[in-house]
């Protein structure tokens, strides 16, 4: 019975989570009035990376500094700022690594080089499978 | 195909587990530091986290001295560890100032009657907005910060006893 009892008031139990005891911020979970502003906003959002789980965007995240950083992106956006410029607004605090979105710098030429590469090698194969170019 | 060739996919599968597996040892280090280090603290206005003490803004980080920012929360458990170290460094003539990140002015108080005070100011941060500014991502972090608003040193993680030595040496080097 009292094993019982236990694992009942075990199965309510909160779990103890490294979160605050304050509310969400305003605008994490609150789309903003202008639609256009809102899309904005989810764009850039689904595309920054959370600090806290780091396989996930802001926009996914249950984060408590997930949800502070939606806010920070809604407010901003909602007074004019560029979707651009939070970006780099971020970047400057937290590296490239914050954003989703890859980048042009010389570490990320490998990606963009990669699906060339890619094609040509196919190319090659191809060519030597079917035999073209040799005429026999 | 050469016989050499035939192997190729059996050899790409054993980088494939080496590498998974070297991975699986050693996890990548998923701390991530701030870039501001080195660069002046960003502007920032906060509330007074307590009645009783006075709040702390970006201007109050230029006063001439090095100080230490503490970043920190009533509800965060390595904090209350902590406040301990913080209470050493300031009997060394370390000043420190806090950030409470998402905290309320009553959790904050009762955490600092029961454990100290070793602030002399302390901001209150309930959005964590000035915890992002920062390029901080999580509590706690300390910043060493010298006497023209200049971030010297970021640490990450809560102060531990045995870190004394080389938080004071970071102080020391921020003159």
């Amino acid at each position: 019975m009292r094993a019982l009892l236990v694992a009942l008031m075990l199965l309510v139990a909160m779990p103890a989570l490294a979160d605050s005891n304050l509310p969400p911020a305003y605008w994490s979970d609150r789309q903003l009035p202008d639609p256009r502003q809102e899309a904005q906003a989810q764009t850039l959002m689904n595309e920054l990376r959370c600090l806290v789980c780091q396989g996930q965007s802001i926009a996914d995240s249950d984060a408590e500094l997930a949800g502070d950083m939606r806010d920070l992106v809604r407010r901003r956006i909602a007074a004019g700022e560029k979707p651009a410029s939070i970006r780099a607004w971020l970047i400057q605090r937290y590296g490239t690594w914050i954003s989703y979105k890859p980048t042009a710098e010389p570490a990320a030429w490998p990606l963009w080089l990669a699906p060339l590469t890619l094609l040509l090698v196919g190319a090659f194969l191809i060519r030597r499978r079917i035999g073209l170019g040799k005429r026999s | 195909m050469s016989r050499a060739l035939r192997f190729a996919p059996l050899a790409i599968l054993l980088v494939l587990i080496s590498g998974l597996v070297w991975r699986l040892a050693t996890p990548a280090d998923t701390t991530i530091g701030s870039k501001l280090d080195g660069k002046p603290i960003p502007a920032f206005n906060l509330p007074a986290a307590l009645p009783t003490k006075p709040t702390l803004n970006s201007a109050d980080l230029a006063t001439g001295q090095p100080r230490l920012v503490n970043i920190f929360a009533s509800w965060c458990v390595p904090c209350i560890a902590e406040v301990k170290v913080l209470q050493q460094l300031k009997a060394r003539g370390v000043h420190i100032d806090g950030i409470a990140v998402r905290d309320r002015p009553d959790d904050v108080a009762n955490f600092l009657a029961e454990r100290g005070n070793p602030y002399e100011r302390i901001g209150s941060d309930t959005q964590s907005q000035v915890q992002i500014s920062l390029g901080s991502s999580g509590v706690p972090e300390s910043f060493v910060v010298d006497g023209k608003g200049i971030i010297r040193y970021q640490h990450i993680g809560p102060i531990t006893d045995d870190e004394v030595p080389m938080i004071l040496a970071k102080l020391e080097l921020a003159k």
